[in-house]
């Protein structure tokens, strides 16, 4: 009977052991050295979309031990800082600006060469050179096409409140791309403007979705003539095979001159402060910005490729094409006075 | 025996009345690994005082404090009304089938609450299955309190069910047939002698179960319902406010103290252990007669709504997916570590809850009270606040466990430690204090007295309480996402990522091997009593 217990009590012990051993293994083959021999990299963007250029990475890089961890990417960033000195993310590979310009602001991400800054224009990375963008994406305007001719679009994302759309415009709230793109109203135009727009969006009962996938769906069905997505959920559907570009009745449309509605918002990368990995997290941002992966953003995930002279999805409008209203894309970060505007107007 | 019951004989001098120093050392140990969570609290407010009142005192805060805690008590009410005639159906009556509508009730805890709230808006929400099969407009709204209420209720009922039916089944018949034998009517017997002594398995079921409620983040988001957890992961996710966060966070930990006091008040001072010699008679089935057939009618109508058709449902979708791509070999391997996972953490809370259900059963005082807050507050704060906890404690106490599968089920048992403390401490409340003393007296040492008296006797709610952390580990995420080792994929996880990438339908498969894995766990529960 007393050996049982003896048992009992030495197999937390003896798992504790086992994994200290692994533990071992690892902390030895990922957190050592700046040789550019080995990489953690943590990733707020999806395996599906990202996990092809990271194989594509650890084949140019032989001898590297590249790792992923996938995760939201404000809780990565989170992680990073609860982890402070001893970080074991050699990089950080975000869905938007507003996580990258988090870090920055609590001053936990390097300030990136110039080498790898100037790949893309100035609005798509930092201002003070800690993160730069990969890709980007534009909200627009998903629209009808059968319901609706080009000349009957509105001008801006304000004028979606007259009559005319009454019930027929759909959102998605709760989504964070949303959310960034009210962010921006907020800092473009101001506080008292916004929560007017939301008001008067909600009095025109504009439809509630879970997320952009389902309101191009409810275009697509003639549910709702027009919706407020993110442009590259047209080229998902058509590249699904759900229909091809031609007949596909759901069209993108731009907001021109600059109007708020067509928020340009980026993925990026940063290499926090206490980043072990420098050289190899650099080498995979130069990987990111070079040629063949800008032309796979565009191709694969139908995102804009930032660098100049890679050609987006033949489909869209050039970028250098698209007026963005002018903002910093790390001040985005502030989300907090958005989702209290949002409930205060019971939108969400 | 000369001594009294409550005072045992100790021969080290050191003692907290009926506990020895071994149990008390043991407890003291579990509770400083599981303070690792009010630990960091307190690091980050004392960091920036200024910014925690600012989060603490800005406007709104205790009205969604209220709020949650109303949906809180609101779900540990409607689970108790659910879970009591539930578990005296299938504990104390005669109800056909009876050990089928047993696995039937317990088995909703499977469902991930966040799974059974998409599930839900899916059937009843705008443009859900019932609005096309009804052919309306529009039905009521789903979401908001109602939504959260109902959904959290009917997947977490079971946490009430489980040790009001075990202790149901432990009463001593000896007392209802006194009480009879005095002339007292059934009603009177079971508000006298029946229900007092099922409080403290009430009191424990429902304190789970709202602490759930509290603690839930992905439920009541899916549900719109705007709970004072959602505001702490908003704080981090969207503002990055990590002191605002671990302010609110805070006040959590002091809600959390007034609940457990609650329910310590309702369980002190009671013995629940048959005083007289030998031991319980096995009850008697109470005959239903004409109430058979309503009662198998309740348990089916529970067992639809709450089990059959959200598999259904899953069920459907999967088929539907089968269509497109199901990466099989993640899906298996993601289901191994699942298991791995969450069976160690199953076998460790086992044995951290002992001494601490040990402590909490024998010597209930301000003592078994911090160290009940201690152990409970992984449980009761949002799974973000535990994760990031250990992440910024662990990496500095053991950087060499970071990120590795050890420090993955340390925090799995630090987030379901409750369930098994309240598992196994229900059983010790039954055991006469006599008994060890009777093995103390005959001169064995602490460790062989545990070994002769205590495992043997509560290893019922030892096994309980393993079972019960195992279906709740394995259903868990914001830990897995940020401490599990690199590339070690879970099935939550991949259900996650599925969801998120597209539709929450392409998660489906993944989701129903969750379910398919978790079965072992509730036949360990259940599987094998009568």
């Amino acid at each position: 009977m007393n050996s049982k217990v003896t048992r009992l009590a030495l197999l937390p012990l003896a798992i504790i052991a086992i994994g200290a051993a692994s533990g071992c293994g690892e902390a030895g083959g990922g957190g050592e050295a700046g040789d550019g021999s080995s990489l953690t990299i943590y990733s707020g963007r999806d395996e599906e979309y990202v996990g092809p250029l990271i194989e594509r990475f650890k084949q140019q890089n032989p001898g590297s031990e590249v790792e992923v961890r996938y995760g939201d990417s404000a809780e990565l960033a989170a992680t990073i800082r609860e982890e402070g000195e001893k970080t074991p993310a050699g990089v950080f590979f975000s869905q938007d600006a507003g996580a990258l310009g988090a870090l920055q602001e609590a001053k936990l991400l390097k300030e990136l060469p110039s080498s790898i800054l100037d790949r893309v224009p100035s609005a798509f990375r930092s201002a003070q050179g800690d993160w730069v963008g990969t890709s980007g994406r534009v909200r627009v305007l998903g629209y009808d096409s059968r319901a609706l001719a080009p000349s009957e679009l509105p001008k801006s994302v304000f004028d979606l409140t007259e009559p005319r759309w009454k019930g027929k415009v759909g959102w998605a709230p709760a989504n964070a791309s949303f959310q960034s793109f009210v962010t921006a109203m907020r800092l473009s135009e101001g506080e008292a403007k916004t929560k007017e727009w939301l008001e008067q969006m909600k009095a025109n009962g504009t439809r509630s979705y879970e997320k952009n996938g389902i309101i191009r769906d409810a275009i697509a069905d003639g549910e709702i003539e027009v919706g407020l997505i993110n442009h590259y959920y047209i080229l998902e559907a058509i590249k699904e095979g759900e229909a091809d570009g031609d007949t596909y009745p759901v069209k993108l449309h731009f907001f021109p001159d600059g109007d708020v509605g067509t928020l340009i918002n980026v993925a990026g990368v940063g290499i926090p402060e206490a980043s072990k990995q420098q050289k190899a997290a650099e080498q995979f941002a130069s990987f990111l910005l070079a040629d063949p992966q800008q032309r796979y953003f565009a191709k694969e995930t139908g995102e804009y490729p930032l660098v100049k002279g890679i050609a987006q999805d033949p489909s869209l409008p050039p970028l250098s094409s698209i007026k963005q209203p002018q903002l910093d894309l790390s001040d985005l970060s502030d989300l907090q006075g958005t989702q209290e505007l949002l409930q205060e107007t019971g939108v969400l | 025996m000369a001594t009294s019951a409550n005072r045992l004989p100790v021969t080290g001098g050191f003692a907290l009345r009926g506990v020895s120093p071994l149990t008390l050392l043991a407890a003291g140990l579990v509770a400083a690994v599981c303070a690792v969570p009010i630990v960091y609290l307190f690091i980050v407010i004392v960091g920036e005082p200024a910014a925690a009142w600012q989060a603490i005192w800005r406007q709104g805060t205790l009205r969604l404090l209220l709020r949650s805690l109303a949906l809180a008590l609101a779900v540990g009410f409607t689970a108790t009304l659910l879970a009591v005639p539930l578990a005296w159906l299938t504990g104390r009556s005669d109800l056909p089938w009876r050990r089928g509508w047993t696995v039937l009730a317990v088995l909703p805890l499977v469902i991930p609450s966040y799974i059974g709230a998409y599930l839900f808006v899916s059937a009843f929400g705008p443009r859900g299955e019932l609005q096309k099969l009804l052919g309306v407009e529009q039905l009521p709204s789903i979401y908001g309190f109602s939504g959260a209420w109902i959904v959290l209720t009917l997947f977490t009922f079971p946490l009430v069910l489980l040790p009001v039916r075990a202790a149901m089944r432990r009463l001593d018949p000896a007392l209802e047939d006194a009480a009879h034998g005095m002339g007292r009517s059934q009603f009177e017997v079971a508000r006298s002698v029946i229900l007092p002594q099922l409080t403290p398995a009430i009191g424990a079921g429902a304190l789970l179960v709202s602490l759930y409620a509290l603690s839930d983040f992905g439920a009541v988001s899916i549900l719109r319902f705007e709970s004072f957890t959602q505001v702490i992961y908003q704080s981090y996710r969207s503002s990055f406010d990590r002191t605002g966060a671990a302010a609110l966070a805070g006040l959590l930990v002091l809600v959390l103290l007034l609940l457990l006091t609650v329910e310590s008040r309702v369980r002190r001072r009671r013995s629940y252990h048959r005083v007289g010699p030998g031991s319980a008679r096995k009850t008697a089935d109470v005959p239903l007669g004409r109430w058979r057939w309503p009662a198998v009618g309740f348990c089916a109508a529970v067992a639809l709504i709450s089990f059959v058709l959200p598999v259904a449902m899953l069920i459907f979708w999967s088929v539907q997916s089968v269509a497109g791509e199901v990466d099989w070999g993640q899906v298996a391997t993601a289901a191994g570590n699942s298991l791995l996972l969450a069976g160690l953490a199953a076998v460790v809370a086992a044995i951290a809850a002992l001494p601490v259900a040990w402590l909490g059963a024998r010597a209930p005082g301000r003592l078994s009270r911090v160290v009940d807050l201690l152990t409970t507050s992984g449980y009761a704060l949002p799974g973000i606040v535990v994760a990031l906890a250990i992440v910024f404690v662990g990496i500095r106490l053991v950087p060499i466990l970071y990120q590795s599968l050890p420090m993955t089920v340390l925090a799995m048992v630090i987030v379901c430690l409750p369930l098994a403390i309240t598992a196994t401490r229900s059983a010790v409340i039954q055991i006469p204090p006599r008994l060890e003393e009777a093995a103390r007296g005959s001169g064995r040492s602490q460790l062989a007295v545990m070994a002769t008296v205590g495992i043997p006797l509560t290893r019922a709610g030892m096994l309980a309480g393993a079972a019960l952390v195992f279906v709740a580990a394995i259903k868990e995420l914001p830990v897995v996402v940020l401490l599990s080792p690199i590339g070690f994929d879970t099935l939550p996880l991949v259900i996650w990522q599925q969801s998120s990438r597209s539709f929450f339908e392409s998660g489906a498969i993944p989701a129903l091997v969750l379910l398919m894995v978790t079965a072992p766990g509730i036949w360990l529960l259940v599987g094998r009593q009568r």
